[in-house]
C-alpha cells in the first residue's frame, strides 16, 4: 500500500471541505501579520462588517518598514510611519497580539513567529509574506499568501486551495567546513531553477538536512519560495522538539507530552510516491555567490561569471546578458575579483544567532576593508540582539567597522531607510538579487553569513574554506 | 469582484522570463495603506528613467522609450504576453493590483509563479497558461500590434486570422470569475462545516486551541 508524504498527511488533517473539481477549503491553524499585506484586508473586514474568526490564531508584529536606527526618535517616513501605526490601530480595533515597534520581541515576522514557538509541528501557517515557508522548517505546512487571503482568514480562518504536488529533494553527506544551510540552498535553487518547485510543495530530506539546525532548517525552507514552491518543509526529529520545548506559545505539562507523541508521526512514510525527487551531494557544494539578478544565477566562488554568448536557449541567453548589463560585470571575471561597496548581514533568511555568530567569527580582531563603504548588521528580532550582546558579538562587528542595527527586514528590501544607491554592489545575506530589491540600481549578490563578513574585510568575495 | 466573460484588446509582448513582483511594482509603493492607485507605478523601474517615489506625479516624469509599455502601438492594451514564471517573488498583491489599476484584464505566459496567479484571480485579473510553443508564435504576431479576444466561457483566445487556441482553467475558478463572486460570502457558507471541524480538532489537538474561545 502506498504511504502518506509529510505534506498529504498535514493536507488531510486540514480538509474542512472538497469540492468536486479539486478545490479544496482548508483550515489555517496559525496566522501571522505584518503591516505591509494587511491594511487593506483589515479596512476589507470593516467595510463588510465582520470580525476575525478565531483571534487567538493571530499574532502581529511590524518589520518591513521599521526603523533600525534610532528608534527612540520615531519613524521620519511618515508614510511608512502611517503604515505602522495602521497596523497598531488594526490590531488594537480586532484585539490581536501584536509586538509592537518597542516590544523588546520585536523583529522580522519569520524570525519571531519560529522564537515565541507560534510556529508548531503539523499546523496550517500563512502570512501575506512570501517567505512564509521558513516555518515549514517545523514540520507545518507553511505558505505566502496575498492580502485578499489575509482577509479570507481573518474572517473565516480558512483558505481555498488545491493541494500541490510532492517534491523531494534529497541531499546527502557532510557539508564541507565553513559552509552552510545558505550554500546548501542556493546550490539547490542553481539545480532546479527558479521555477523548478512549481506548483509543488517541496519536502527536504537525507542526511545533510537532517544534521542542520533548526535556525538552518529555517534558512532552507525560507528559500524553498525562490525555487518556486509555496511551502518547504522538513519533517520532526529530536532537534525540531528539543528547539520547541518551553518557549512561550508551546504547550506545557501534560499536553505538550501529548503534543510530543503526536508530532512523531510527522514525517513521509516509506512507502510513500513523489511526483518529482531531486538528489545531491553535500560534498560537492562550494560556497556559493548569485552573479546575476535570479537566484537561479548562482555559482560556486571559485567559477567565473558566464559567458551569455555560450548559451544556447535563447531566452536564458537574453535573461543572462540583461543581467550582466545590470549588474556590471563582465563575462569571464573570476567571482573572487568581484569587489563590494555595502555587506548586509541579516534578513529572514540569515537574521538569527547562529547566522551572526557565523559571520562575527569571521570579522573578529580583523578591520572593514577600505572600498567597503557600509557593513550593516542587523538582527531578526530583538531577542536575537539581545543573545547576540549577551555573546559580545556587538562589540566584535563594531570594533571591526560594522554597524550594529535594531531589529527588521532592513535592506533585505529596502522599505526603510537602509538602501543600495544606483550601481553599488552589496554582499548580501538575504534571499533576492531581483533589479532594484536592495535600492533603486543596486547590485546584489547572495550568499552566507560568513561570506558576506569575510567580503566586507576583504573587500570583494573570498572563498571562506581557504581562511 | 470584477467579472470577466470576454473582452477583445490589444496585446503588449513584455519578452523577459521571471518577471518578479519587484518589478512589477517596486517595494517604495507597498506603503501605501490604499487597494487603489497603482497603476501610475506598474514596472516603475523599467517603465521610467528617473526613481520613482510614492505620490510621484507620473504625468510629470520621462519616459523611457525602449520600454515596450511606451510604444505608442500598444496603447489602450488589457492583455499583457509574457515570459516563463512570471510574477515570481514576493506575495505582494499589489502586484495584480497594479496590473489591473493600469487597464490590463488579463496575462498570458508558459508558466505563473503559484502565489501571483492564485492572487490574479483574487481580482478579476485573469491568468492564462499556453505551451511555451504557442507563446512564441503570439509574440512573433504580436509584434506590430495585434487584437486578441480572450472569452472565458468558452476558454478560448482567438487571433485576428480566427485561429482558436484552448486554455485551462479550474471549474470553480471560472464560475467564481465569470460571476465576480466574493470568496468570503461563499467560504461562509460553509460556517457550520468549518465550527465542526473546530470542534473535532479542539478535542484532538487541543494544544492547537490555546484559550479556545470562538467569536462563531
Amino acid at each position: 500500500m502506498t504511504g502518506k508524504t509529510l505534506y498529504d498527511k498535514i493536507w488531510d488533517d486540514h480538509v474542512v471541505h472538497t469540492e468536486e473539481d479539486g478545490s479544496t477549503l482548508i483550515y489555517i491553524d496559525r496566522h501571522l501579520i505584518h503591516e505591509v499585506t494587511s491594511p487593506q484586508a483589515f479596512e476589507g473586514l470593516r467595510l463588510s462588517g465582520r470580525r476575525p474568526w478565531r483571534t487567538e490564531a493571530n499574532l502581529a508584529v511590524a518589520d518591513h518598514n521599521v526603523p533600525t536606527t534610532e528608534r527612540e526618535c520615531g519613524i521620519s517616513d511618515p508614510i511608512s510611519r502611517l503604515q505602522i501605526e495602521t497596523l497598531d490601530a488594526n490590531c488594537e480595533e480586532f484585539g490581536i497580539t501584536e509586538f509592537r515597534m518597542s516590544d523588546r520581541r520585536q523583529g522580522i515576522v519569520h524570525v519571531v513567529g519560529a522564537e515565541q514557538g507560534a510556529s508548531l509541528p503539523g499546523m496550517t501557517i500563512v502570512c501575506g509574506d512570501s517567505h512564509t515557508s521558513t516555518h515549514g522548517a517545523f514540520g507545518a505546512l507553511a505558505f505566502g499568501i496575498g492580502t485578499s487571503e489575509v482577509e479570507h482568514v481573518l474572517a473565516t480562518q480558512c483558505l481555498v486551495q488545491r493541494k500541490a504536488r510532492n517534491m523531494r529533494v534529497v541531499a546527502d553527506g557532510v557539508l564541507h567546513h565553513g559552509l552552510t544551510a545558505k550554500d546548501l540552498i542556493l546550490a539547490i535553487i542553481g539545480r532546479i531553477g527558479t521555477a523548478g518547485g512549481t506548483g509543488c510543495t517541496i519536502e527536504f530530506a537525507g542526511s545533510t538536512i537532517r544534521s542542520l539546525s533548526m535556525e538552518g532548517r529555517m534558512t532552507v525552507c525560507n528559500m524553498a519560495i525562490e525555487a518556486g514552491a509555496r511551502a518547504g518543509l522538513i519533517a520532526v526529529d529530536a532537534a525540531t522538539i528539543d528547539y520547541l520545548k518551553e518557549r512561550p506559545f508551546v504547550p506545557k505539562g501534560a499536553l505538550w507530552e501529548r503534543a510530543v507523541a503526536a508530532w512523531e508521526r510527522l514525517c513521509s512514510d516509506e512507502t510513500s510516491l513523489f511526483d518529482k525527487t531531486i538528489t545531491l551531494a553535500a560534498s560537492d557544494i562550494r560556497p556559493q555567490v548569485t552573479w546575476g539578478t535570479s537566484p537561479e544565477m548562482v555559482l560556486p566562488i571559485d567559477a567565473s561569471i558566464p559567458d551569455p554568448s555560450r548559451m544556447l536557449d535563447p531566452v536564458q541567453r537574453a535573461s543572462a546578458q540583461r543581467a550582466l548589463d545590470y549588474m556590471g560585470l563582465r563575462a569571464g571575471t573570476p567571482l573572487e575579483d568581484v569587489s563590494v561597496d555595502k555587506v548586509f548581514i541579516g534578513s529572514c533568511t540569515n537574521g538569527r544567532i547562529e547566522d551572526l555568530r557565523a559571520a562575527a567569527e569571521m570579522v573578529r580582531g580583523r578591520k572593514r576593508a577600505a572600498n567597503v563603504k557600509q557593513a550593516l548588521v542587523v538582527p531578526g528580532s530583538g531577542l536575537v540582539k539581545e543573545q547576540a550582546e549577551r555573546e559580545g558579538l556587538d562589540r566584535v562587528f563594531r570594533e571591526a567597522g560594522f554597524e550594529w542595527r535594531d531589529p527588521g527586514c532592513s535592506m533585505c528590501l529596502a522599505m526603510n531607510a537602509d538602501k543600495l544607491e544606483p550601481g553599488e554592489r552589496c554582499a548580501s545575506t538575504s534571499n533576492r538579487n531581483f533589479e532594484g530589491r536592495q535600492g533603486y540600481g543596486g547590485r546584489t549578490h547572495l550568499v552566507s553569513p560568513a561570506m558576506a563578513a569575510a567580503a566586507g574585510v576583504y573587500g570583494h568575495f573570498v572563498d571562506v574554506t581557504d581562511l | 469582484m470584477k467579472a470577466f466573460t470576454e473582452i477583445t484588446a490589444r496585446v503588449v509582448p513584455l519578452d523577459r522570463a521571471n518577471v518578479d513582483t519587484d518589478a512589477i511594482i517596486p517595494k517604495q509603493f507597498l506603503k501605501s495603506i490604499r487597494r487603489a492607485g497603482f497603476g501610475p507605478y506598474l514596472f516603475d523601474e523599467w517603465r521610467y528613467l528617473d526613481r520613482g517615489e510614492p505620490e510621484m506625479d507620473c504625468s510629470q516624469r520621462p519616459l523611457n522609450p525602449d520600454f515596450v509599455l511606451n510604444h505608442p502601438r500598444y496603447k489602450g492594451a488589457q492583455i499583457l504576453l509574457a515570459r516563463e514564471n512570471f510574477g515570481c517573488g514576493s506575495s505582494r498583491e499589489h502586484a495584480p493590483w497594479a496590473l489591473d489599476d493600469y487597464g490590463f484584464r488579463a496575462i498570458i505566459a508558459p508558466s505563473f509563479a503559484d502565489i501571483f496567479f492564485n492572487n490574479c484571480f483574487k481580482n478579476g485579473l485573469l491568468p492564462i497558461v499556453l505551451d511555451a510553443s504557442i507563446v512564441d508564435n503570439l509574440f512573433r504576431s504580436a509584434v506590430p500590434g495585434v487584437d486578441l479576444t480572450i472569452n472565458l466561457a468558452q476558454q478560448t483566445v482567438t487571433t485576428p486570422d480566427g485561429n482558436q487556441i484552448p486554455f485551462q482553467i479550474d471549474p470553480s475558478r471560472k464560475h467564481r470569475l465569470l460571476h465576480g463572486l466574493d470568496d468570503i460570502g461563499l467560504t461562509l457558507q460553509c460556517a457550520d462545516a468549518i465550527r465542526a471541524y473546530e470542534q473535532r480538532r479542539r478535542r484532538e489537538v487541543p494544544w492547537l486551541f490555546p484559550g479556545s474561545e470562538t467569536a462563531h
